[in-house]
């Protein structure tokens, strides 16, 4: 994957590298496959931050898979798993 | 007229430094228990305002809303609604922020107002908030939330001055008419909207500068560095570990020749006979024999709770994640398990961190074969008396190599059990998700690692005090009656209770190399695996006298063969040897059947071992 910032095409942040910039676009639970349901889900993202017009960052992946990634998100920073990061849209 | 006690409830999002803002208020007035039903900590304290109003203060768990997903957050939801059972309706909540990280806590305020409570919002850490160049108009932000705004410095003497003084402002006209709680659980789009408000808020009161804080971007640079970042992991575990050995034996040595110098005080100053047998060889050395382990329980703590304090825990898990995911464990595991390293109990309790019921278990069951504590002395003991302490390969010391592999097998059975119930239980569901905030580092605080540290060594000793003091005394009783008959020859204890229960189990031991000396000491090792110690103690003192018991060690190394020996050590990695860690268990999963499942597995494993470790070194010429 090159760095395409031009076309800023909506993705996953599950999919972004370490040093991605964007801004969350919208939340879809569905496309997650995570051990939530969707509603669970989509209320702990947005209780950590996670709501639209946010802007993340990937700061940090972990060794085995690149996985989890450390997230900021305006002034946070969350560890996500890539699984749950598949829900959160970005641009 | 003495006006009534305020109740005071503090509620938060977790690392916004409530717990430093509590110990800030109350000092060392403070009061620790459970909630009746659940396990979840309930810290209250107390203090008086400059008005002189005595003051109830509650450190509830932190949690970022009142969905309650967990008993911990189930707990501040109910108490904040006077839901929770025998519980007053706090007069007054203080609901407190990082001031540097403002989002959630605001979202979390905006929900908890609708709860009518009348809350203060206190801008905790601001020191840290001014020196990042972060401004807070607060009149627009106390007028745009409807709540009075107050900063703090928990960490800084007189930091609390502002809050104190606004809460007797407040409480002097707290209104009496109720006002209607209108809370109930957010939808979705509920939630989302109470954080767009907070983000529109925040940016209407509160400037904040581009720049995240440096020095957590640096550090973590290297600390969550994949590679990088374990080493540094493995290089912090190494120095706990070399502290936790090294560091703490002169205390230790302090403390035995302490109760060494009291044994033989009562040695020379009491007449012969039982009463002087029972302080000696009962109390005193029992008792003493545990109480020796403060220093290292000390120090354990110490680390784990200036890790945590910092701000590196979170990162610990964030590094084991993947790693110990594929052992079937959670990364939030990582924590509960490291603390099992100084003892179970607390390890066990931990596993409240993770919020998945599946994940929670696997750890629970696993905790109590990480190396606790109390396993320190049995180790110390056979290994000083039975391993050469030469070097090998010029820098290794072999004591301490077998005292190491005694651990790395203790973890490593940790994650192949963790692999087996994986496997047979839980093959069909997707991972749990794992969601943590990563928080800027802090300096820990002095007073509040002391705080934490005093608590647990208050435990400890609180055990050594009842526990350990009964079985001591159990023991020396069976130890010490029927007595002898006038003019035996043979050693006092062969007519004791405590042989014929001995020698009663003996040919169940008897395989894997254990005496009847050996089943008498691990029968009130159950209590507690590091009594087996005492218990030994006793038993030989009482069978070859007063002088046996200062040379517990060179005792064994004549009574006993190597392959007892390690028999004895394999047996102690595995077996369930804590009532205390049973019991623990059993009320954290609220079910007998996970005790029980826990119990025999330990005990299976324990056999095994060392009926393969006995007979192993029996053929190789170790008998």
């Amino acid at each position: 994957m090159t760095d395409t910032t031009d076309t800023r095409s909506h993705m996953p942040l599950g999919l972004a590298q370490r040093g991605y910039t964007g801004v969350i676009q919208h939340l879809a639970a569905k496309e997650a496959g995570s051990a939530l349901s969707d509603v669970e889900l989509e209320s702990r993202l947005i209780e950590l931050g996670f709501v639209e017009g946010a802007r993340v960052e990937i700061l940090h992946e972990g060794l085995v898979g690149r996985d989890p990634i450390a997230v900021r998100v305006d002034s946070t920073t969350i560890a996500v798993r890539r699984r749950e990061a598949m829900a959160i849209i970005v641009a | 007229m003495e006006a009534p006690l305020l109740h005071l409830a503090l509620v938060g999002t977790p690392n916004s430094g409530k717990t430093s803002l509590f110990n800030a208020l109350t000092g060392s007035r403070q009061k620790v228990a459970n909630y009746p039903g659940v396990t979840v900590e309930r810290k209250e304290g107390f203090f008086v305002t400059p008005f002189g109003r005595q003051v109830s203060v509650v450190d509830l768990p932190g949690t970022y809303s009142l969905r309650g997903r967990s008993p911990d957050e189930e707990i501040t939801r109910d108490f904040v609604l006077g839901k929770a059972s025998g519980e007053t309706l706090p007069d007054l909540v203080l609901c407190v922020a990082d001031s540097t990280n403002l989002r959630l806590t605001i979202r979390l305020l905006l929900e908890l107002k609708r709860t009518g409570r009348p809350m203060i919002l206190v801008l905790n850490m601001f020191d840290i908030a001014s020196r990042r160049g972060i401004t807070v108009d607060f009149e627009r932000l106390a007028k745009a939330l409807g709540v009075p705004v107050v900063t703090s410095i928990a960490v800084r003497k007189g930091g609390t001055a502002d809050l104190l003084k606004l809460t007797d402002e407040i409480s002097a006209k707290l209104a009496v008419e109720p006002v209607e709680n209108s809370w109930r659980a957010l939808s979705v789009s509920e939630l989302r909207a109470t954080q767009r408000e907070a983000d529109r808020i925040i940016a209407d009161c509160v400037s904040l500068p581009a720049r995240p804080d440096t020095w957590t971007a640096r550090i973590d640079a290297v600390v969550l560095h994949p590679v990088g970042g374990l080493i540094v992991l493995a290089l912090i575990l190494f120095v706990m570990f070399q502290a936790v050995f090294a560091w703490a034996q002169p205390a230790m040595e302090l403390l035995k020749s302490g109760f060494d110098s009291l044994g033989e005080l009562v040695q020379a100053t009491l007449p012969d006979g039982l009463l002087q047998s029972f302080l000696q060889n009962g109390v005193i050395s029992g008792v003493g024999s545990v109480i020796v382990f403060l220093p290292q329980i000390i120090l354990i703590f110490l680390f784990i709770l200036l890790l945590e304090d910092f701000g590196y825990m979170a990162r610990a898990a964030f590094l084991m994640d993947r790693i110990m995911g594929g052992a079937g464990l959670h990364g939030r595991a990582f924590i509960p398990l490291l603390s099992s390293f100084a003892c179970a109990i607390p390890g066990i309790m931990a596993t409240r961190v993770i919020d998945n019921k599946r994940d929670r278990l696997t750890t629970i069951l696993i905790a109590p074969l990480m190396t606790c504590s109390a396993r320190i002395p049995v180790y110390t003991l056979i290994i000083s008396a039975f391993i050469p302490a030469k070097d090998i390969w010029g820098f290794v010391n072999l004591q301490g190599l077998v005292m190491f592999g005694l651990y790395a097998t203790g973890i490593v059975s940790a994650l192949l059990v963790s692999f087996v119930i994986k496997f047979f239980m839980i093959r069909d569901f997707a991972p749990a998700p794992f969601m943590l905030e990563l928080p800027d580092y802090k300096m820990p605080r002095l007073k509040s690692v002391a705080i934490g540290i005093f608590t647990r060594a208050k435990m400890f000793l609180y055990r050594a005090g009842t526990t350990i003091f009964s079985m001591m005394v159990l023991i020396w009783f069976l130890a010490s009656f029927p007595q002898p008959p006038a003019g035996a020859t043979e050693p006092a204890i062969d007519f004791s209770l405590a042989a014929m229960i001995g020698k009663a189990l003996e040919p169940l031991l008897a395989p894997v190399g254990f005496n009847w000396q050996i089943a008498v000491a691990l029968i009130p090792g159950m209590a507690a695996r590091e009594v087996a110690v005492a218990a030994l103690g006793t038993v030989y003192a009482i069978e070859g006298g007063k002088e046996a018991v200062e040379q517990i060690g060179q005792v064994l190394a004549t009574k006993w063969s190597l392959a007892t020996a390690l028999s004895m050590l394999a047996w102690y990695i595995f077996a369930p040897q804590c009532a205390s860690t049973l019991a623990v268990i059993r009320r954290e999963t609220g079910s007998w059947a996970w005790m029980g499942v826990t119990f025999a597995y330990m005990l299976v494993l324990a056999y095994a071992a060392s009926l393969v470790t006995y007979n192993v070194a029996v053929a190789l010429g170790a008998g």
